[in-house]
């Protein structure tokens, strides 16, 4: 015998000993091993060495040697390979490898496999501590949400109250930032967005799925009724039903017509955690399943994406340039930020609760000199918290201002020649452009002034001022892209002409450069944590950034999808539908994948006729949206599942809903705004990196599970689930994530889980990332910290210049030049947009523009609805008769122009649809604009789904969902033409191009979970 | 003995509701014997936050301004209660027993701020009280300054004439102070909800061109009598604040000349475009 064999018959015994004894410590593992009767084994294939595990009845009982009749069996290729593998701690690689190269291999049934090796895993967590206990008896956890950190106290299995978190003295210090005198330092806390804020009301929401349902007309092996989705109500079944409905159905349709038979379609968002993120535990799931994946736009930078890129490269984030230093140099040198489209105490960066907030608030203070301007149709939260002169453009007319702006720095020689003329390239042809030389029409003020609304005289002494200060610009929510109006007709033109501008003033010199203290803080970027587009543990090398660095740190099974085929988010009605779409790329690898087309159907592929989708969001934030009720509706989708935890949005016109928990009811990990990947160290954004501990704080309400517990489970039916899992519960990736980052260096996992969060310790000052953009401006070699352009996309020397062909800012754009795209010309031309004041008859029948930007309180449909505590927020949703309406907000007098009053009940229309709002007169418009916010969770028809008025408030029914050009996948429908009227009491939407097709309206208002299981 | 105040500053509110967010997160659902029962999930608003706006054009503002149970010192709702439902606490906390004022709903009528609010379910008047369980429990501050991003929420506790010095010093205003019921909430920066302004922007042909007027000498009159001048900005703006609301006619005369009639009534007034 050799001492491998010994060493393997020693931990092979040791396994009964430690099985039996967590049997007797733990009920919960003794009721577990109750679950099945199964032997397995484990033998060493050369020696047939084994030992052998019998559960029969809750009892286990085991011998030494190999088993006539096992029922599973995880065989290894030696003893020495099995000692090496089963001795704690585990070398993940070495595990990996072995399934790689058949070293260790298993049979038998793949449930009661996983069944196993997950019991084996279990032994070494089930004793684990997470958790603070409180005076009061509560615990105290911690979470993450996508509103910020949150301590989560718990008492008598009930979450009673969520916190930000307050630093204790054995937390680091934070940065400070010396600026004009002024010593500038964060507080030692977390800060909250109000969603997070929000999250008990979330978790507790009575609009909760709780239990698989299924439609009560659709009958899988008879009458499917697709027509009745949306309008039917649901009858309780069992997990066991819905698990064998979906995967009997993946199995069917992928036998009846071919791979890539399921759309998988997912938010822009999940709730918050590595592991159970839809980029990790989803992706694994459909890669092993194999989908046609519905490619979404860049959402949110779409003029970043298909304009920005162009001038100055930054494929990276999504045309968003880098950010680093930003904070430090514009409080130290710059005096003044315009804020254009940008509302960053309304968008919270996203994921960065209130700190931008925090940082600004600093502004106030005169001693540091910094003023700030205004620029957007909305007299914004921004604009309210910090006073600065507010000029309001009609919206999508930003890029004549623009224009104008950089009009009057070429007449009046107030731009920095020197910078153009060495760092800039194609100049002479966007000035020819300018001052009219091109097509006669010089862009002046007063040129400006016939299609913004904003006085000539104004524009001019910006422009005077902006040229005369040392300024920062800061367009979209987080100061250099993000929101706004990159999402409307014109966003391309309008990202494209922000970073002319800065170019024009030498973007990079201290003072000068795009920011608005959102991103950019001095934390320590060294420390690695991954962010979520990372892929967790998804496996997916090809469709995360998991390659670059986490596959590496945290090794496992690669997954790949088998289906090349791709639908375009924006035209995902029409593939259903008509068959048939067309869109173009978002990859971030260089700007030139944009120019890729993905076309549905792929070539040999099958069609579409299946969707998983994932939550129930898209009809409030996609585009003129009643397409999707069409689609819902059509034959062409033979099943349609829902896995999500509200029912909420579409979730209703799903055949088979899968009720899945919260991020407080499962285990996670993460850290406070890293995004990883396409928001590449976006933990720039607070002022203390936190990573969290999401341990689970309360139990799954009613039968809800966590989306892995689920996709496990469906697996178990194909045979996928010791691929999915690799036979590990959840709370063991979480330890392998943990392990794989820089967290281990500094505290230990038993600690970690205990407290439930680390901050991560404040770098020295003369180690904090340099300025973006001072390298290039000093004509130095790149030296801030990411990892693009790639090296072969520079055009000289590598690190030398940014991602351009010219490696320069370019007015003139190679990449355009190239693509010879006539809505996209080499240098940014402004063409009004088409949906807007120049559209004719439209505009004469919709008058007014409404803007629809991201929302305040709720995170596009998170938070929102659900009778949740936003509710009582009357800038949110206000109760009329005893309902809450979405806010629509219009100028006063084009409120009494309409007879319109506070609160009032109004339609909001178009041909596209119309949605009951309560309306609130305000003078933050300019007469002709009208403002909602997108995104709101509640898609609630009054009549006929898709032929009726909404009164939940998806504004987005009204929006077009043409893109900003034929040649991008852009959404365009920030801007959209409408008319408001007191509402008249009729439920059916009468526009004449509804009205052809509309069907009787048969009357059905909003019902809750509840009442549609009593329906049935 | 030091006492708790509750210090607001409305220039530093941006109407993120955290506050008024927490506060649901804190009540609803839970109850905390002796100092509160569950609060309604809707309905409620113990901390309640006014907005007024001002202007038109694109001059305008927006004050928010929280306001809660004032804990008077002097409080209405003491004397308005039977059976010594309602206490005050050496610390300055108003505290309604929400065992002892079951079906008291003359308490809801009596506080002058509107901030005693009726729980139909339960038959009970509520109110914020200062978050005095989670006080009492070695917390610095209640749930809303917690979690206020900006400090526009921040209780303080300080002995009473400490407190007066810090109001006379830092212009520290209260709700209602004529009625005489010493509340213990405090305001900072309250002048743009109580007052109103008067502004506009100059402008003048200059070369076939308007242009905004920098430096121009704006004189604010009333009565005939010079109130309150100012010098243009470089938009050629202007903006006489802290106006008597619905004061009348106003006389706003730009040096070299023009002059303009301005009323306060029913809001500010923001004269757009004046042209020199």
């Amino acid at each position: 015998m050799s001492i491998a064999s010994g060493q393997l018959r020693v931990i092979l015994f040791g396994l009964v000993h430690v099985l039996k004894y967590t049997a007797r410590k733990y009920p919960e593992f003794a009721a577990r091993i109750k679950e099945h009767d199964v032997i397995a084994q484990m033998v060493a294939k050369d020696e047939e060495l084994g030992r052998w595990y019998q559960f029969r009845g809750g009892k286990i009982t085991s011998g030494f040697g190999i088993h006539p009749k096992p029922d599973v069996t995880i065989a290894f290729k030696n003893a020495k390979i099995a000692a090496s593998l089963l001795t704690p701690p585990f070398n993940w690689l070495d595990q990996i490898n072995a399934q790689k190269d058949f070293t260790m291999t298993v049979q038998g049934d793949d449930g009661l496999l996983n069944w196993f090796a997950q019991t084996i895993m279990l032994t070494q967590s089930i004793g684990w501590d997470m958790g603070i206990p409180q005076a009061d008896g509560s615990m105290r956890y911690c979470n993450m949400a996508n509103g910020g950190p949150l301590f989560v106290y718990v008492k008598d299995g009930k979450i009673i109250r969520t916190t930000s978190i307050d630093f204790d003295d054995s937390d680091p210090q934070p940065w400070t930032i010396e600026a004009k005198g002024v010593k500038l330092t964060p507080p030692r806390r977390t800060t909250l967005a109000p969603h997070g804020q929000n999250s008990k009301a979330m978790v507790y929401s009575p609009d909760r799925c709780l239990y698989p349902m299924k439609r009560v007309d659709f009958d899988p092996s008879g009458e499917r009724n697709p027509q009745n989705r949306g309008k039917s109500g649901y009858v309780r079944i069992s997990w066991e039903e819905a698990l064998e409905l979906v995967s009997s159905e993946i199995k069917r349709t992928k036998r009846t017509y071919g791979p890539g038979v399921m759309a998988v379609s997912h938010g822009s968002h999940h709730t918050w955690g590595n592991i159970g993120y839809y980029l990790s535990a989803l992706y694994r799931f459909r890669n092993a399943v194999g989908h046609t994946a519905v490619h979404h736009n860049p959402d949110s930078w779409e003029g970043w994406y298909w304009g920005a890129a162009h001038h100055w490269g930054y494929s990276l984030r999504v045309g968003q340039s880098e950010t680093y230093g930003t904070v430090e140099d514009c409080l130290q040198n710059s005096e003044m930020i315009v804020f254009w489209s940008a509302d960053p105490e309304t968008t919270s960066g996203s994921y960065g609760a209130q700190e931008g907030t925090v940082r600004r608030q600093w502004l106030k203070d005169p001693k540091l000199g910094i003023k700030v301007v205004h620029i957007d149709p909305f007299y914004n939260s921004s604009a309210q918290f910090l006073p600065g002169k507010w000029m309001a453009p009609r919206p999508t007319t930003s890029p004549a201002m623009a224009m104008a702006i950089a009009y009057v720095w070429i007449k009046e020689d107030l731009y920095d020649k020197d910078y153009v003329s060495t760092h800039t390239v194609g100049f002479d042809k966007w000035k020819a452009y300018l001052l009219g030389d091109e097509d006669g029409v010089p862009k002046t003020p007063e040129w400006q002034e016939a299609e913004t609304g904003v006085p000539a005289k104004d524009v001019r002494a910006l422009a005077r001022e902006w040229a005369s200060k040392r300024t920062y610009l800061a367009p979209g929510g987080w100061g250099n892209g993000h929101g706004g109006a990159c999402r409307n007709q014109t966003g391309i033109q309008w990202a494209r002409v922000m970073v002319c501008l800065i170019a024009m003033q030498g973007l990079g010199k201290p003072g000068v450069n795009m920011g608005n203290l959102q991103w950019g803080c001095p934390v320590d970027l060294n420390f690695y944590f991954p962010g979520y587009a990372e892929g967790g543990m998804s496996g997916d090398i090809e469709g995360t950034s998991l390659p670059v660095e986490l596959y590496q740190r945290m090794p496992q099974l690669p997954t790949m999808n088998t289906s090349n085929q791709k639908i375009p988010r924006i035209f995902m009605p029409e593939a259903i539908l008509e068959g048939k779409a067309e869109g173009y790329l978002w990859n971030g690898k260089s700007i030139e994948h944009q120019f890729a087309k993905v076309n549905y159907p792929a070539a040999g592929h099958a069609p579409v006729r299946m969707l998983y989708k994932y939550g129930g969001s898209m009809i409030a934030t996609m585009n003129n949206t009643n397409r999707h009720v069409k689609m819902y509706q059509s034959e062409n989708l033979e099943f349609v599942v829902n896995q999500s935890i509200w029912m909420e949005g579409e979730a209703k016109f799903a055949d088979l809903i899968l009720p899945a928990c919260t991020n407080f009811e499962r285990v996670d990990i993460s850290e406070w705004a890293a995004l990883g990947g396409y928001g590449h160290h976006g933990q720039q954004q607070v002022n203390n990196r936190v990573v969290i501990f999401q341990a689970p704080a309360i139990k799954p309400l009613g039968e809800s599970k966590s989306d892995y517990w689920i996709f496990t489970e469906i697996c178990k039916k194909l045979g996928l689930a010791n691929y999915f899992n690799e036979g590990m519960n959840e709370i063991d990736w979480v330890k392998r994530q943990f392990e794989a980052s820089d967290l281990p260096k500094h505290i230990s996992w038993k600690k970690f889980i205990k407290k439930g969060y680390f901050v991560v310790p404040t770098e020295k000052e003369k180690l904090r990332a340099p300025v973006s953009f001072r390298w290039f401006w000093e004509n130095r070699a790149k030296d801030v910290p990411e990892p693009l352009p790639l090296p072969s996309d520079y055009s000289g020397e590598y690190l030398k210049g940014l991602q351009t062909q010219s490696g320069k800012l370019e007015f003139e754009c190679n990449s355009l030049i190239r693509a010879g795209d006539p809505e996209r010309p080499p240098i940014v031309k402004y063409e009004p947009s088409w949906e807007g004041m120049h559209s004719g008859a439209m505009f004469e029948k919709f008058p007014l523009q409404l803007v629809t930007p991201h929302s305040k309180y709720s995170f596009h449909t998170q938070g929102d609805g659900k009778d949740s505590f936003l509710l009582n927020i009357d800038d949110h949703r206000v109760k009329v008769d005893n309902w809450y309406y979405w806010i629509i907000r219009l100028n006063p007098e084009d409120a009494a122009a309409r007879g319109i009053r506070k609160h009032d009940l109004v339609k909001v229309y178009n041909d596209r649809g119309a949605v009951l709002c309560a309306a609130l007169p305000t003078a933050r418009l300019a007469r002709g604009t009208v403002h909602g916010y997108e995104s709101c969770a509640i898609y609630a028809p009054m009549g006929e789904p898709g032929k009726s008025i909404d009164r939940g408030g998806c504004l987005n029914l009204l929006t077009p969902h043409r893109t900003q050009t034929k040649s991008t996948h852009s959404l365009a429908g920030a801007n959209s033409l409408v008319e408001v009227e007191v509402w008249d009491g009729r439920i059916e939407h009468m526009s004449e191009a509804f009205a052809k097709d509309s069907p009787p309206a048969t009357p059905m208002v909003h019902a809750r979970v509840a009442e549609f299981v009593a329906a049935k | 003995m030091s006492k708790w105040n509750m210090i607001i500053d409305v220039a530093e509110c941006t109407n993120c509701h955290l506050c008024t967010l927490a506060t649901s997160d804190e009540y609803v659902d839970n109850q905390f014997k002796g100092y509160a029962a569950p609060m309604p999930k809707h309905g409620h608003r113990w901390i309640d936050i006014l907005q007024k706006e001002r202007g038109q054009g694109t001059m305008i503002d927006i004050a928010y301004v929280p306001t809660m149970c004032n804990h008077c010192d002097d409080a209405p709702c003491i004397k308005a209660a039977s059976n010594g439902a309602i206490t005050k606490r050496p610390d300055g906390v108003v505290i309604i027993d929400p065992v002892k004022s079951k079906g008291q709903r003359q308490i809801v009528e009596s506080c002058p701020y509107g901030h005693v609010w009726w729980n139909e379910d339960l038959q009970i008047p509520q109110h914020w009280n200062f978050d005095a369980h989670l006080l009492d429990n070695g917390w610095k501050q209640p749930r809303g300054g917690q979690v206020c991003p900006t400090g526009a929420m921040k209780a303080v506790k300080l002995d009473d004439s400490a407190m007066a010095a810090k109001a006379k010093a830092e212009g520290l205003e209260r709700m209602k102070e004529e009625l005489g019921t010493k509340p213990r909430v405090w305001y900072r920066n309250l002048a743009p909800f109580k007052t109103a302004f008067i502004g506009g922007s100059v402008s003048k042909s200059v070369a076939g061109l308007v242009e905004c007027v920098e430096g121009a000498v704006v004189v604010l009159s009333k009565d005939g009598r010079e109130i309150a001048r100012q010098t243009t900005d470089n938009y050629g703006d202007f903006k006489f604040d802290g106006l008597s609301e619905n004061s009348g006619a106003y006389g706003v005369e730009i040096a070299g000349g023009k002059r303009v009639d301005a009323e306060l009534k029913d809001g500010s007034v923001s004269l757009g475009e004046i042209r020199i």
